[in-house]
């Protein structure tokens, strides 16, 4: 593989690797982030349990 | 004090919410049909409109709550102004539908998979491509499927149907969502050790793992590839469906928070561990593999994105020790991880029959799955070339979540105004914004977006003069058309749904949120 390639590949792994860790970080010494931060799984929709 | 056990549990649930078939067999394939310069689009995509329009769409479902409407032509008629923008919501939870019609197959196949490697007919690396094309009907005539499927295949795609169903039925996706938090980082431990594997794999006539790796990330003839509308309309039509973007979904669950929920780290969070997974993972596995068991040649039996890591990663297994039991763990996880996806894709639609219509949520189930069952049947007659998989794959899944993703843009930044936007974006965030991002959601993802769409209508005209391209394909072909009309009719349902709910929506406008 060129110079390209692998400064491509070590960039966009690299750079996920770091913004998804960084955001960890930012969960982890959140106060509070079990009832502030949410994702789809984790939320019910209202009409969950109407008929 | 908060215990580090429930911290985790928020991570397993924002990062499993994050993984999906987008990341382990979409990706793949448009990075093997584009080379390595796809990477460059896909990138500018994700930070210029991936990200800021994942946030609009959180921000703007929770203000749409908190005026109490969670059916996303709701939440564009009150936040937007005007009841044009009902009804161009209208297509935002229309296109999961669309998706619904093939994705409910694809499911079916990783269910089948997951059988396979569980009984041990799983295929090998060998005779993993043309198993696979006969087996979904892509090398027969359209309708193949429907006289002379598989056993297996008919009876994975009947249980798909009926678990999605039920699931809807009777309101208990929340259940299947807590084994997904636990199960998606099992499937994301087992894709580490299949990463392992195939960097470690010997050649094979010749062609070897770093061949492979090259083929995904040297940007070979960029200038070329760069310059093709297409494959800035893939890379942001990627961006858009791995992170459920322009599909509705994160408007309408974001509708259910609370006021001073974060939606700023939250869907950074979701964002970013989906693109650890899809371009660390789910495009290092199977591009490499593909590489070295094929050579490349599946192009010339599927043109379809989503149906490579079938034929790439049996080739993985039966390379790697435990490769059976790996096999099962992988495809009935990622089988686990479509079921949620697919009922988040079918909750907009939910959420709007119920507004619009004023229905029961069990009659709002009935109609939708009267939608999707129509077009997983014009999926499974269309299967020649996956000709209908690849139509709704590419005018729902890239062109109509783009169209919905500049709709949004319009909606957020310009009628409803990018300082008010920013100003409820801002509240309860756990992190700082980036500087100029207003500027961005006002400016750049609107016109980039405008820019792909027409160079890609461009392109397409060009390949029209030139008896070519996929306006064609729609001309000539019948199960594009049959695909393409279910499309069309269903979007005509829902403009007359959301013509129903616009009373409700004009006097929700004029209230207050509360």
């Amino acid at each position: 593989m060129s110079a390209a390639g692998w400064i491509t590949m070590l960039t966009a792994i690299g750079g996920a690797a770091a913004l998804f860790a960084w955001c960890l970080w930012r969960v982890l010494r959140t106060p509070g982030a079990t009832e502030h931060i949410h994702a789809p799984p984790d939320i019910e929709p209202a009409d969950q349990h109407r008929p | 004090m908060q215990s580090w056990s429930s911290r985790l549990g928020v991570i397993l649930a924002v990062t499993g919410s994050a993984v999906g078939l987008g990341n382990f067999l979409r990706f793949p394939g448009l990075v093997a049909e584009h080379g390595g310069a796809f990477i460059i689009p896909y990138a500018v995509a994700f930070v210029v409109i991936g990200m800021p329009i994942a946030w609009m769409e959180w921000t703007m479902g929770r203000a749409g709550g908190a005026r109490g409407t969670a059916a996303v032509p709701g939440v564009m008629r009150v936040l937007g102004g005007r009841p044009l923008y009902g009804y161009l919501g209208a297509l935002a939870p229309a296109i999961p539908v669309f998706l619904c019609g093939f994705y409910l197959f694809v499911e079916a196949w990783c269910l089948a998979y997951a059988w396979k490697y569980l009984v041990g007919s799983a295929p090998g690396a060998t005779d993993a491509l043309p198993s696979f094309v006969a087996w979904i009907g892509a090398g027969q005539e359209h309708g193949h499927l429907l006289g002379h499927g598989a056993a297996d295949l008919w009876t994975c795609t009947c249980i798909v149907v009926a678990i999605n169903l039920l699931i809807i039925w009777y309101g208990v996706a929340k259940g299947i969502e807590r084994v997904c938090t636990w199960g998606m980082p099992l499937l994301i431990a087992i894709a580490l050790a299949m990463l392992v594997r195939v960097l470690t794999l010997e050649p094979v006539e010749g062609r070897s793992v770093l061949q492979g790796l090259a083929a995904m990330w040297e940007p070979r003839d960029m200038a070329a590839k760069l310059s093709e509308g297409k494959v800035w309309l893939d890379a942001a039509g990627q961006i858009f469906f791995t992170l459920s973007v322009g599909i509705g979904t994160i408007t309408t669950y974001a509708a259910y928070m609370k006021r001073d929920d974060d939606v700023a780290l939250s869907g950074l969070t979701a964002a970013s561990g989906n693109e650890f997974c899809e371009v660390a993972l789910g495009g290092m596995i199977a591009v490499p593999a593909v590489f070295v068991f094929l050579g490349g040649a599946y192009a010339q039996y599927t043109g379809s994105s989503i149906a490579m890591g079938f034929f790439a990663l049996p080739g993985v297994f039966e390379h790697m020790p435990g490769g059976r039991l790996f096999g099962f763990l992988f495809f009935f996880l990622l089988f686990i991880a479509a079921i949620t996806s697919s009922i988040s894709m079918l909750q907009p639609s939910m959420a709007f029959f119920e507004e619009a219509l004023g229905w029961s949520r069990r009659r709002a189930v009935a109609l939708l799955a009267a939608v999707v069952l129509v077009g997983l049947g014009t999926v499974m007659w269309g299967s020649r070339d996956t000709v209908a998989i690849d139509t709704i794959n590419f005018w729902a899944g890239t062109l109509g979540i783009a169209v919905v993703a500049l709709v949004t843009t319009l909606v957020f930044a310009w009628a409803w105004g990018s300082d008010a936007g920013i100003a409820e974006l801002r509240r309860g965030a756990e992190i700082g914004l980036p500087p100029g991002l207003a500027v961005c959601m006002r400016w750049i993802t609107p016109v980039l977006l405008l820019v792909i769409l027409a160079w890609f209508a461009w392109g397409e005209l060009a390949s029209l003069r030139q008896d070519k391209g996929l306006l064609l394909a729609l001309w000539r072909d019948r199960g594009a058309q049959l695909a393409a009309g279910w499309m069309l009719a269903t979007f005509a349902l829902y403009l007359w749904i959301a013509h129903r709910g616009m009373a409700r929506w004009n006097a929700l406008a004029a209230k207050e949120p509360a």
